[in-house]
């Protein structure tokens, strides 16, 4: 059970559904851990300046987790928490591990510019 | 150009109190962080040395209570914003960030703490998350009866190696020195455990991927000769860093580490500008002792206040 202020996503139906009305979604998908628990807290921060953008959560260790954890942008990786930017449906981008404001940033205004 | 009585940078517990402190006494405070609040504590586990927890408080849960009081006295907060600019002299302060918005400022409060030290050799960036490691707590079960190499030799690498041990078949521990630096009661845990062995005075000069094996380039310090060794995974505990980066334009006083250099009163060369916690030039870091240095520096700003308007 994550611990967080970010909408938490629990099932694969709920994911779906996000990033079939959501041009803009990102899922931070992890424990409530050391790597895991800055990102939430970026991702609470950014979903203020970002309003166009989703921000949620999911618990690693749900079975429905199992929709972040078996993408191919995912298949190599080793190291929580596991973020997907999504664009139309679309994973555009994926990391894996502790990721710092200025990275997140980065990769929001690459990606969802 | 918006102006505070005192500008904090730095979120964490000594950052997070001085708030409290010069927010509760009616200042206008600015919180300042290239993250979120907490600093580290909020990824440290259970914290069981702070004294009125009777049992252990999650990290994370403590760090958002002081921030909670710090907003519940009016504390504004600037969260994952970076320092575009910043320029500190007796005479004058501010801090621009995100290359947008100026503030300015009688009082500055630096309270950036420390961050975990990264090798910063070819391979590290690249393969985090995907071979390079830096938790065990987080990452132990994806290397489940996995070989591993284990980078450092202190506190931390001896006790994220016995945690490792519960999952992995094996460690090979990667130490610059001779002989662990960890406490000895944690390090012959770990040298006892048949699963482990150490390549001593050695330090990683690069990592590659070779098909699904992590490959470790080494270099012997007394020999200087390279040996690659390859396992599975690479976890790194290498010690902390102060988040010092920022000032290299300002003319503050820093140690050959990058730690800033104090008074008794938290105060640093320049007039107005105070340091606290892990930042500071001191021998012990502890939460009680960011705490601490919060406190004072807050107290010795709101004095400085007081003497003003008398």
């Amino acid at each position: 059970m994550l611990q967080t202020n970010l909408e938490h996503i629990e099932s694969e139906e709920q994911l779906k559904e996000l990033i079939e009305n959501n041009e803009k979604v990102a899922v931070c998908c992890g424990r409530m851990g050391p790597m895991c628990i800055p990102v939430y807290d970026i991702f609470e921060v950014l979903q203020e300046k970002y309003s166009d953008i989703q921000f949620q959560d999911m618990d690693f260790d749900i079975p429905d987790a199992a929709i972040i954890k078996g993408l191919p942008e995912c298949r190599k990786f080793w190291g929580l928490p596991y973020t997907i930017y999504y664009r139309n449906g679309k994973v555009v981008k994926a990391t894996s591990s502790i990721q710092s404001a200025k990275e997140v940033k980065s990769i929001i205004d690459d990606v969802f510019a | 150009m918006q102006k505070f009585d005192v500008i904090i940078i730095g979120a964490g517990p000594a950052g997070l109190a001085a708030a409290i402190y010069t927010a509760r006494a009616a200042l206008s405070t600015l919180v300042i962080d290239e993250s979120s609040a907490g600093g580290q504590v909020k990824t440290t586990g259970q914290v069981a040395n702070y004294p009125g927890f009777v049992e252990p408080i999650v990290g994370h849960e403590l760090a958002g209570n002081m921030r909670k009081q710090a907003e519940k006295y009016n504390t504004n907060f600037k969260l994952a914003a970076d320092i575009t600019a910043l320029y500190l002299s007796d005479q004058e302060k501010w801090v621009e960030i995100d290359d947008e918005d100026k503030y300015t400022t009688e009082f500055v409060i630096i309270a950036t703490g420390s961050s975990p030290r990264l090798l910063n050799i070819p391979g590290e960036k690249d393969y985090k998350g995907s071979g390079v490691s830096y938790c065990a707590t987080c990452d132990a079960e994806f290397y489940k009866d996995k070989d591993i190499f284990v980078i450092g030799g202190g506190n931390s690498a001896m006790e994220e190696s016995l945690l490792l041990l519960q999952f992995v078949k094996s460690i090979t521990v990667i130490h610059q020195f001779d002989k662990l630096q960890a406490e000895k009661i944690t390090a012959d845990k770990v040298t006892a455990n048949p699963k482990v062995n150490i390549l001593w005075s050695h330090e990683p000069r690069a990592f590659y991927k070779e098909e699904n094996k992590m490959v470790v380039e080494a270099e012997n310090l007394k020999t200087n000769k390279r040996v690659r060794l390859e396992r599975d995974g690479i976890f790194i505990f290498v010690g902390l860093v102060p988040n010092s980066t920022f000032l290299k334009n300002v003319p503050i006083q820093l140690t050959e580490y990058g730690y800033i250099i104090t008074g008794p009163q938290m105060e640093t060369n320049i007039r107005g500008v105070y340091a606290t916690g892990d930042i500071r030039d001191k021998r012990h870091k502890q939460i009680t002792i960011a705490v601490g240095d919060g406190t004072i520096a807050a107290l010795e700003v709101i004095k400085h206040k007081l003497n003003e308007l008398s």
